[in-house]
């Protein structure tokens, strides 16, 4: 035992607990939102029961857990049909349930609003679209889903590009008339006149298009099921209302994987629906990507520029260290006040004299003057180049003397010497400071929400209308998303699975970005590391 | 007994007159002059911290990069005074190559590390570039263990070679001038004298001053010697009548190693 303490093991011991603990932390953080994450998407089966006093009772068990008092456990059931009861989910004692089994007909409904329906289904109307009396209600309901999704895919989905085409040109042309307005131009103004005329076509064919939305929605409204809940409650649907039918406890296993894809699919490349708590996540995937890479194309050689002069070029003094300690620093300002300083100076400072020297003609609506992609990269930038400044310095600190005054000795100047030798010799240190500013910035959400992330946006920040880069547009961000559901929605139960689904889409697409950017940096490690000997 | 450190020499590349050299406060050379003959090998000798190094980098300026230092007194090269304002840096160090204690490639091929110099210079004529390569590293006397991996990374060379690359890529642009600042100290030995009979061979070819530690190897390798103490110029003249019979007290102490 002497022995023990003599040698130090204590010390080997007390650092190993605390990595332990460390890993242990992280490792379970990442366990639970996997657990929960996972498994989202798998169809589960749904159960109908019987309880005591004789109601039933349809949906799938989500939880299970001790009784507060007394004995046995307590089932959460989802039951859905928001529409019927108001809520989504029930908790019922199991000893209330006489009970229970999963009837092979019973029908599981996605639908565009109040969240799923559980019942069965009973019939199909579908006036004007042939479907043979054979054929039993459960093939009436594929052909008429199918034959809808084929119409909202081709005729609406074409009518409404081309409602969102004359959108911008209407728009555009209300700037051109402001601006000719407020350069003074009067009612008689030929140009204006001519614009005026050009509006009112463009407003006359918009109306045309919209009836023939509003028409062919008419028609497709008729197609019509009938289903009924566990208690026999029917409820008349719109085909197309119904984003997904299926049944659970039916599926075969490759059913369920295939489900499960299509599922996954619609994640990552699909629009949000019920505030956010269903559907895709595409817009705010791309909005979060997309501002990572604005900000590291901000930050990025603004931060290594500004290390090259601290470390290459300034005289170290006081002035210097200053400087260096000042950002070291900027490092632990919480990020909110980053976010409150970018409202104040990129938003309503530049941003505010953009719009005044270039879009007057538009204020008081804002343009620039309100919060965008550019501002939070922006705002971001500013938060995460401390981390470039020191990462970068320390890279070129760690280069020998030696290299540098071999380049100076043949006559290399500064510059030469930086750009040739020590720059390609730092780049390991400086992608790992990269590697670290853009995980930063993948996880802030507070600076973001005062300069420019929102809960929908209508359009992405790059998209196929002139000058296809957007930076003044709003945007969605995973981050924020997950904040934004998880707290704000009017039902947080519901949108729970989404929120465990968002953060491990949050984690995956930072360890992709940084897988990346570390495959990069041993590869020039590689290349450019400097063995002493 | 005759004046230690005054010699004739015709034809000097490099005239030093009256040098002081100090460090912020710290006075690091005095009052040294001496010339150095061309196309010959210069040994400065003495112990450390005498000045030897601080006055090699006196003559391609890379005190230059230390705060505070200061250079008094005339270094001529050739008919250009080295420490005038208006002296092209980078000219300079052209025409006066250096090789390092601890050899310094870059993290580059082979063939990179020796065209680096003719490179920054705005060379990029391939034809031109391989032919220095293969002058340089013939030169080097390096050619025949490298010449089929050029474009393999110079950090995989052993310690040696690495050395004898640097003399490579010094030599490649041509210098008037090559300063070997202590250039065998980290080497086996070996390796030290493959470096030492370089250096006699690029002897027919240019000038070279070299700071050593090792006195056997400056009597091996130089036609002169110079011998510093304490930041003066103690004694300087041929190095076989400098080690044979030196006429300074100081100097004979330090050859027989009484001190040092």
């Amino acid at each position: 035992m002497s022995n023990f303490w003599r040698r130090g093991e204590h010390y080997v011991w007390g650092t190993a607990a605390a990595l332990s603990l460390t890993l242990l932390m992280a490792v379970a953080l990442i366990a639970v939102v996997i657990i929960n994450g996972v498994g989202v998407f798998w169809p589960s089966s749904v159960v109908e029961a019987q309880l005591k006093d004789g109601s039933p009772l349809m949906g799938e068990v989500i939880r299970r857990e001790a009784v507060f008092q007394g004995t046995g456990e307590r089932l959460q059931f989802k039951v859905g049909n928001r529409d019927i009861y108001g809520l989504d989910f029930r908790w019922v004692d199991e000893s209330r349930i006489t009970q229970s089994n999963q009837p092979d007909d019973v029908v599981v409904l996605e639908r565009q609003e109040y969240g799923n329906f559980y019942g069965r289904l009973k019939s199909v109307q579908a006036p004007g679209l042939e479907i043979s009396e054979q054929q039993n209600s459960w093939q009436q309901l594929t052909r008429a889903h199918r034959y809808v999704e084929e119409q909202k895919h081709g005729e609406l989905k074409m009518l409404a590009k081309q409602l969102s085409r004359l959108n911008v040109r209407s728009t555009r042309l209300r700037a051109k008339m402001d601006k000719l307005i407020y350069s003074g131009a009067d009612d008689d103004d030929p140009d204006l006149r001519r614009l005026v005329e050009q509006q009112q076509q463009l407003d006359q064919e918009f109306q045309d298009v919209v009836i023939r939305q509003v028409a062919q929605q008419e028609k497709l409204s008729h197609i019509k099921a009938t289903f009924a809940d566990a208690a026999g409650t029917e409820r008349v649907m719109a085909v197309g209302d119904i984003v997904r039918f299926y049944r659970p406890n039916q599926m075969s296993l490759l059913q369920k994987v295939g489900f499960y894809c299509a599922k996954l699919w619609e994640l990552i490349f699909g629009e949000p629906r019920e505030s956010n708590t269903e559907g895709g996540l595409f817009p705010a995937i791309f909005g979060t990507v997309t501002l990572i890479f604005i900000m590291s194309l901000l930050s990025f050689p603004l931060g290594v520029v500004a290390a090259i002069y601290l470390r290459e070029y300034a005289k170290d003094g006081p002035v210097v260290r200053l400087v260096r300690i000042a950002v070291n620093n900027l490092a632990g300002i919480p990020s909110i006040v980053y976010g409150i300083f970018g409202l104040a100076f990129f938003v309503y400072g530049v941003g505010g004299s953009i719009d005044r020297f270039f879009f007057a003609e538009r204020l008081p609506t804002p343009t620039f003057g309100t919060g965008g992609i550019l501002w939070a990269s922006l705002t971001l930038g500013l938060l995460t180049v401390p981390v470039v400044i020191v990462a970068t310095e320390e890279a070129l600190g760690a280069i020998p003397q030696g290299v540098r005054e071999g380049s100076l000795a043949l006559g290399a100047t500064k510059l030469q010497t930086l750009v040739r030798t020590l720059l390609p010799m730092a780049s390991p240190g400086i992608m790992t400071g990269l590697i670290l500013a853009m995980a930063r910035a993948a996880g802030e959400v507070a600076p973001l929400m005062i300069t420019g992330v929102v809960k929908l946006a209508p359009a992405l920040p790059i998209d196929g209308t002139f000058p296809f880069v957007h930076l003044d547009r709003k945007f969605m961000h995973l981050g924020f998303h997950i904040y934004d559901i998880g707290f704000q929605s009017p039902n947080v139960e519901a949108a729970k699975p989404m929120v465990f689904v968002t953060t491990l889409l949050l984690v995956l697409i930072v360890l992709v970005m940084s897988s990346v950017a570390i495959y990069l940096r041993n590869k020039m490690k590689k290349r450019y590391s400097y063995r002493t000997f | 007994m005759s004046d230690p450190i005054r010699i004739s020499i015709d034809n000097p590349v490099v005239r030093v007159n009256n040098l002081n050299f100090y460090y912020g406060a710290s006075q690091a050379l005095f009052d040294i002059s001496l010339d150095f003959p061309r196309e010959k090998v210069t040994a400065l000798i003495g112990p450390s911290g005498c000045g030897k190094s601080t006055m090699l980098r006196c003559f391609n300026r890379m005190n230059d990069l230390v705060d505070g230092a200061r250079v008094e007194g005339s270094i001529m090269l050739d008919d250009t005074q080295v420490n005038d304002a208006s002296m092209d840096v980078i000219e300079l160090r052209r025409r006066v190559g250096m090789v390092f204690q601890k050899s310094n490639p870059f993290p580059k091929t082979i063939y990179e590390n020796v065209v680096y110099g003719l490179r920054i210079a705005g060379e990029n004529n391939k034809a031109v570039l391989d032919e220095a390569v293969e002058r340089s590293l013939q030169g080097a006397a390096l050619w025949d263990e490298v010449k089929d991996r050029l474009n393999q990374s110079a950090l995989g060379l052993s310690g040696g070679q690495m050395q004898r690359l640097c003399i490579a890529r010094a030599i490649a642009v041509n210098p008037e001038v090559v300063l070997m600042d202590e250039p065998c100290s980290a080497l086996d030995p070996k390796s030290t004298i493959r470096v030492e009979e370089l250096i006699g061979e690029l002897r027919s070819k240019y000038t070279i001053i070299i700071v050593t530690h090792n006195m056997q190897q400056a009597a091996r390798v130089s036609d002169y010697t110079a011998f510093l103490y304490e930041g003066a110029l103690v004694e300087y003249g041929l190095t076989r009548e400098l080690f044979v019979k030196p006429k300074s007290k100081q100097t004979e102490d330090y050859i027989t190693g009484r001190f040092g």
